[in-house]
């Protein structure tokens, strides 16, 4: 079977492509990656007059052929047809912003000269109008050669002129083949100026929206108030409207297990998928809720543009550290957890930058590590007032935050100066006018986040979450035997036990670290399993967790265990999506190898500390 | 392009906010081969119009310049390598 035919639409970023995409394409959209890059393809298909279906790819945006970061270089690759796993495209659909023809039209102009069946879609007109801007598109199409179709994709204005548009080029026999651009870079740009100036009609200069706006959120003072307020609100947002999902979630994962167990006679299956499968991976996607808040703010934030003014705000102080204002967002997030914030990171266009804030997200204190965090310091911390209303307890709680920051801002300091040393194109970023956010853009972009979590928690995790299983249940324990001493993972943790004894953790622990992998607030019911197996035959056992803690560990090993959450890289997610983000890996072993190097001597240094003053 | 009475080009990091200026020269031996790439996408060429808009908060550093009908934001480092003519 022939591939279908293929249009590529092609444009500089923030001329509106992805919305007339979604117009011309519906929800019929398919979100796959380029092979050996971290870029997505963005593909649909579009049904012509004569019910012939062609397909169509979004190519990344771009400002010309002279790619400065990844994504542009593979839309380079493509319309040159030298990207692996795709074909060169059979027409073009150029979507230029009505507003900024002078900028935009030199890519035009580039792709034009490529030879490819071309169609423009002069886009935004409306708000070019609003700037006060009225166009000629006939005279612009003269000066240019091909179609020009006025359209406002968001509106869907225009896009029935565009199908049509697309039919007559698809109808007429081709009559052009592909040619290397020979123009220059700077005549180009030159001839769009040109092109640009003969196509205004008339230019009535008016105060912008974009500006106003600007005025106040880039203010040097209260643009950085506004930002932390924004701030605020998503996270009580991201915490407050995900704990009754999240309870759902957890109840219905209940009562599966409970049906399950019904169903099943006991025994190894049984515990293999009550225990294992179900308990694993219901674990996990008890976060899908945060995970779909935060998303549906970030994609908000990015819809309006005010994702680059963040940055933009934030960029001075971060780039002290050797990040850039872009890794701001997506380190914030990381607090709600770390694999949407490595997803975000996508948003930050120099490699190097971008791989930086990839491997030092999972020091930002990620929700899962709250469970563990408040027991210890609920069995080890006194309630106790340190002046001025702050209680003890709370302030531990603060510091192992503090403790996290300062630990990824050394990180990317470490990582910028060594092996990720260099920069690409630094921070260079256009500030795009203000838009209303598209609603049914942010649901597409929900939807692929959904679904690459999903797949991860269907694969990987679902597949160590197993594996970690086996070793805890094989081989069965006999009468009189500690199932947690005699399995696999009992042995394993014998190991462990040698290893993490210098710092202070017993062979409870070392058994709790195992299940921890897989997401870390596990290490909490771990630590509670052991306990009440063990206790089983006592009638004198004590009631709660933390009082078993309180009596069985000295205080300097819960305060290097709490040091030790803080870096450790206890979570199969985070590493599963480090490797879908990094392709390869590579880098998630040398993130968890960085971590637990870190982990180790942190809760080492806890230890030795506590020890050395009597605690 | 009229070249002003007294053509004395300044760097763009020097140039006061909302002060319209046009573009003298480019040091692109300041810029490595990624930055200059992205400052020619975004239009910078000689003669271009320009406006410095916005300060970051923190050391007033990035700059956010408006050039032609856009508006970009780059750090101070790079806008020192661009030379222009103020206009009154």
């Amino acid at each position: 079977m022939n591939p279908l035919r293929l249009i590529a639409v092609a444009g500089s970023p923030n001329a509106g492509k992805s919305a007339l995409f979604n117009a011309l394409t519906g929800a019929r959209q398919k979100v796959g990656n380029y092979p050996g890059v971290t870029v997505e393809r963005h593909s649909g298909r579009l049904m012509l007059g004569d019910g012939r279906p062609v397909e169509m790819v979004d190519l990344p945006g771009a400002y010309s052929l002279e790619p400065s970061s990844p994504d542009e270089a593979v839309t380079r690759d493509v319309l040159l047809g030298k990207q692996q796993g795709e074909r060169l495209p059979d027409a073009l659909l150029i979507v230029v912003d009505a507003s900024n023809l002078d900028n935009h039209l030199r890519f035009a102009l580039q792709l034009i000269e490529l030879g490819l069946p071309t169609i423009i879609a002069l886009n935004m007109v409306d708000l070019a109008k609003r700037d006060g801007l009225e166009l000629d598109p006939v005279r612009l199409e003269q000066e240019l050669g091909v179609p020009v179709i006025p359209t406002v994709a968001v509106r869907r204005r225009g896009v029935a002129d565009l199908q049509t548009a697309l039919d007559d080029m698809f109808s007429s026999p081709r009559r052009s083949a592909h040619q290397p651009v020979k123009s220059d870079l700077l005549s180009l740009q030159r001839r769009a100026r040109e092109i640009a100036a003969a196509a205004v009609i008339s230019e009535t200069p008016v105060r912008r929206w974009t500006h106003r706006l600007d005025a106040v959120l880039l203010h040097p003072i209260a643009g950085p108030i506004i930002l932390a307020a924004l701030m605020f609100i998503i996270f009580q947002a991201v915490f407050a409207w995900s704990a009754t999902p999240m309870d759902w979630i957890g109840d219905g994962v209940a009562w599966l297990s409970t049906q399950v167990s019904a169903v099943l006679p006991p025994g190894l299956l049984r515990s293999l998928i009550v225990d294992g499968a179900i308990a694993g991976v219901g674990a996990v996607i008890t976060f899908l809720p945060q995970i779909l808040i935060l998303f549906f703010f970030i994609l908000l934030l990015e819809g309006t543009g005010y994702m680059v003014r963040a940055a933009f705000l934030m960029d001075k102080l971060m780039h002290r550290t050797g990040l850039s204002g872009r890794a701001f967002i997506p380190l914030l997030s990381s607090f709600a957890c770390a694999v949407p914030g490595i997803m975000a990171t996508r948003t930050i266009e120099d490699p190097k930058d971008r791989l930086t804030t990839i491997l030092v997200a999972p020091l930002m204190t990620c929700s899962a590590r709250l469970p563990v965090y408040t027991l210890i310091i609920a069995a080890f911390i006194p309630n106790t007032n340190v002046g001025l209303g702050i209680g003890l307890q709370g302030l531990v709680m603060f510091g192992l935050y503090i403790l996290g920051i300062g630990g990824a801002l050394l990180a990317a300091l470490v990582l910028r100066k060594g092996v990720l040393k260099g920069g690409g194109a630094g921070f260079m970023m256009e500030l795009p006018k203000y838009q209303w956010p598209q609603l049914k853009g942010v649901l597409i972009g929900l939807l692929a986040r959904v679904e690459i979590f999903l797949k991860r928690a269907g694969t990987i995790i679902l597949g160590t979450t197993v594996v970690l299983w086996a070793l805890a249940s094989i081989p069965q324990a006999g009468p009189g035997q500690k199932q947690s001493e005699v399995s696999i993972a009992g042995h394993i943790a014998d190991g462990i036990e040698v290893v993490v004894k210098p710092i202070g953790f017993n062979h409870d622990i070392a058994l709790a670290l195992l299940p921890a992998m897989a997401a870390r607030e596990v290490a909490v019911s771990a630590i509670a399993t052991v306990y009440s197996i063990d206790e089983a035959n006592d009638p004198s056992a004590e009631k709660s967790l933390t009082d078993k803690l309180r009596h069985r560990w000295p205080l300097p090993t819960a305060l290097a265990f709490l040091a030790w959450f803080v870096f450790a890289p206890q979570c199969i997610s985070t590493i599963a999506v480090t490797r879908r983000e990094t392709n390869g890996w590579k880098w998630p072993l040398f993130m968890v190898s960085y971590l637990f190097v870190l982990a180790y001597a942190a809760a080492g240094l806890t230890y030795w500390t506590a020890v050395a003053l009597g605690l | 392009m009229t070249v002003h009475a007294q053509p004395k080009a300044v760097g763009l990091d020097q140039l006061r906010l909302g002060t319209k200026a046009c573009v003298a020269s480019i040091d692109w031996t300041m810029l490595d081969p990624g930055e200059a790439a992205r400052l020619r996408n975004f239009g910078f060429d000689e003669g271009v119009a320009v406006e410095p808009l916005h300060l970051g908060p923190f050391g007033r550093d990035p700059i956010a310049i408006r050039v032609g009908r856009m508006t970009v934001a780059i750090r101070r480092k790079h806008a020192g390598a661009i030379q222009v003519f103020p206009l009154a």
